[in-house]
């Protein structure tokens, strides 16, 4: 009886493990105990009043989910691709400056400085979502059809999509004015959250809903394990491939609006500069294969909020931000390698030897 | 099988980058062209590669083609040919107004026949792009070569052909690392007098103690350095100047925020903003108006910016900012005034030529420096 209570306890220790989550929730957990030691100042959280009088939370623990948001909500288009691709999307900061650039000339009609809208915000929006979906398709036809390697097919579109967005708006930066438009990555005046948060949180909700009502993770998972097991079985591969890219292209159009809203106006070279490799980063700290096939959406979405948490804890301890990537990388290849089935297979292996050395013992 | 198919992949990408690069090359030139080139490149992949690679590699001279057709009148000798070498517009508020304002002087009406060519760091390298068309314009036999070099180095060799071929060099806006008999003048921005007068105007409001918070540039680039310079210089010399926090945002307004809103959670005192460019300062005052610090004139906390973007200069204007430093990018007046000189048979006082540049205060600016300064 006390034998099978140990190893049901072996078992959840190993299950724990095991899980997907525990690695991004290991370096979270890491990442707050040092935070704690060195300042717990970094876990207060204060309200307090904005200039327009409206009640706002702040710390840097809303700073961490607040700047995190367009990273998650980026994290769960990444994973979708990575998934069914067996590849990663590099053109997303530069479909992001397409997206933003869209808002803008839908909502200035052109004038580089409107006084009053053009357009309703949401028109601007759907605009934005078909384009950067469009842009997707492109994406995902040229990696499902032509057979491009996905980072070879988006490289196209990375070197050309911050040309494009300047285009979009005849080289002009366009500031909105209107106070209505910085709600979306702001505050809604009484509601002391940051509406990013509730963007991404819905974006999650979506997500879920979508992958316990529908096939998409079934389908994902299947074309990229092996693509043509799963065209024998009646699937179409290259349509599911498309699908991944278009519903990336919709969550750059979310993250596009967060980011034109956060600052009322675009910058075309420097708006969501090398927010692609974060969020391929994000899709690796949760611990999903890049080479695609099975993949855990909460875990992409941790490690998003992993990699927001590192760059705000060293942003406070004042490290000069192009020394920044330099931290970030060697967090990053610690956590990774740790992540990577490879060396876990191998701790796996290590750990069963030494339950046998210790039965015979 | 899988021989074949490797070969055949390889195929594809090496065609996708060469259809990238095409599009590239194109678009730096007009941007307008690009949606179509990208729209193209699917249908690239079909062509067999031999295809493809030259005609990626004509795509440059093509551009040229407009350009010599539009010297002809040129031949005549009533219009004086420029050729114009720029970075890409779309890099910033500066670069489009610099290039609309030369777009706007080298105009047939004033007696000039105008080609531009633009080298963008977001495809491939600006500044051999650059160096290439500089050397397209030196065969076309442009009589002068306007140059804004990506990069400071690497140009010995195209300007002593410039030279060889009597084709007159004026540098503007950047200087490079080349001898100045090589180049007729120079006209540039003096990056560490606008960093200067920035901090002479902020020594100049008499505060009791000065906590700054500074966020750099792009590190490296020449307005950093010239801007970050002063300041530096200023700390280190007053005992009441305190730099609460020196950071790079990489003239990048949503980096500004994430720094600024850093400093304010950790509960750091700061009166001072320091922006070295206008997106920054705006970053940063939209972290301010978050947690409700009051900035501007007469206020708590002192915001200064560069550039003088128009919308920076409203801010001014409404006394949510204290200063915006001028970085002056109407340089066509002072080259046409050098042209007129030369044409004329005398050579430039000076070889290298400093802009004026203001700084404006807010409390002493009006709409008319709004209208005539915002870029």
């Amino acid at each position: 009886m006390a034998n099978s209570e140990k190893t049901s306890n072996a078992g959840f220790l190993k299950n724990l493990v095991r899980n997907q989550c525990f690695i991004p929730i290991a370096a979270l957990l890491l990442l707050a105990v040092f935070n704690l030691i060195a300042d717990p100042a970094f876990f207060k959280i204060t309200l307090g009043y904005n200039s327009t009088g409206n009640p706002v939370l702040s710390g840097f623990i809303i700073d961490i989910i607040n700047n995190g948001s367009e990273l998650a909500i980026l994290a769960i288009g990444m994973t979708l691709v990575t998934a069914a691709s067996g590849g990663q999307d590099i053109s997303v900061g530069a479909a992001i400056a397409i997206a933003g650039s869209v808002i803008l000339r839908v909502l200035c009609g052109g004038n580089a400085r409107p006084e009053t809208l053009q357009a309703p915000i949401i028109v601007a929006f759907l605009v934005a979502c078909v384009v950067a979906m469009l842009f997707g398709a492109f994406n995902g036809i040229l990696v499902a059809y032509f057979k491009i390697q996905p980072m070879i097919a988006t490289l196209i579109l990375y070197t050309a999509g911050r040309s494009i967005a300047a285009w979009i708006n005849n080289n002009e930066l366009p500031v909105i004015s209107d106070p209505k438009f910085a709600y979306f990555g702001g505050f809604i005046p009484g509601i002391p959250i940051p509406t990013p948060c509730f963007i991404a949180v819905a974006c999650m909700i979506v997500i879920a809903i979508v992958l316990k009502v529908t096939n998409l993770r079934l389908y994902t998972q299947a074309v990229g394990i092996n693509q043509s097991s799963s065209k024998l079985n009646g699937l179409n591969p290259e349509m599911i491939k498309v699908m991944a890219f278009v519903i990336l292209g919709l969550c750059v159009a979310v993250a596009g609006l967060i980011k034109v809203s956060r600052v009322s106006s675009i910058n075309y070279s420097v708006i969501a500069k090398d927010i692609e490799m974060d969020a391929i980063l994000a899709v690796a700290l949760g611990g999903n294969a890049l080479s695609g096939g099975k993949f855990n959406m909460a875990a992409s979405i941790i490690g998003a909020f992993v990699i927001q948490c590192l760059t705000t804890t060293l942003y406070k301890f004042g490290v000069s931000s192009t020394a920044l990537p330099a931290y970030k990388a060697v967090v990053v290849i610690l956590l990774v390698i740790v992540s990577a089935p490879t060396v876990r297979e191998y701790f796996d292996t290590i750990m069963k030897k030494m339950k046998i050395s210790k039965e015979v013992a | 099988m899988k021989k074949k198919l490797a070969v055949l992949l390889t195929g594809a990408m090496v065609m996708a980058t060469l259809a990238g690069c095409g599009g590239g090359s194109e678009e730096a030139a007009a941007p307008a062209a690009e949606a179509p080139a990208a729209e193209e490149a699917p249908a690239a992949e079909e062509a067999p590669a031999a295809e493809e690679a030259p005609a990626a590699e004509e795509a440059p001279a093509a551009e040229e083609a407009p350009a010599a057709e539009a010297e002809a009148p040129a031949a005549d000798g009533e219009l004086i040919t420029v050729g114009i070498i720029n970075n890409d517009p779309s890099e910033s508020g500066y670069r489009t107004a610099n290039d609309a304002d030369l777009k706007a002087a080298f105009t047939e009406e004033n007696g000039y026949s105008a080609s531009f060519a633009y080298g963008n760091p977001a495809v491939g390298n600006a500044n051999e792009d650059q160096v290439k068309a500089a050397q397209q314009f030196i065969q076309d036999g442009v009589d002068y070569l306007l140059l804004s070099a990506a990069d400071t180095a690497g140009w010995d060799t195209v300007l002593q052909d410039a030279q060889d071929q009597g084709v007159q060099v004026i540098l503007f806006d950047r200087t490079i690392d080349a001898d100045d008999s090589l180049y007729a003048a120079s006209i540039v921005s003096d990056m560490d007098k606008e960093g200067q007068t920035a901090v002479d105007w902020l020594a100049n409001q008499n505060l009791e103690t000065y906590n700054i918070i500074h966020l750099q540039g792009q590190m490296g680039s020449a307005a950093q350095q010239g801007r970050t310079k002063a300041l530096d210089d200023k700390v280190a010399a007053e005992d009441n100047w305190n730099m609460v926090e020196q950071q790079t945002a990489s003239w990048n307004a949503e980096n500004a925020q994430q720094i600024v809103q850093s400093v304010i959670s950790s509960g750091k005192e700061f009166n001072v903003i320091y922006a070295e460019n206008d997106d920054m300062a705006k970053g940063a005052v939209a972290a301010l108006d978050a947690a409700n610090i009051s900035h501007g004139v007469g206020k708590d906390v002192i915001v200064m910016g560069f550039d003088c973007n128009k919308w920076a200069l409203e801010e001014l204007l409404a006394g949510n900012w204290n200063y915006d430093g001028q970085c002056n990018p109407f340089q066509s007046s002072y080259i046409d005034d050098v042209i007129k000189t030369l044409e004329s048979g005398g050579t430039p006082a000076e070889k290298v030529i400093i802009m004026d540049e203001k700084g404006f205060d807010a409390s002493t600016i009006t709409q008319e420096d709004v209208d005539n300064y915002g870029i």
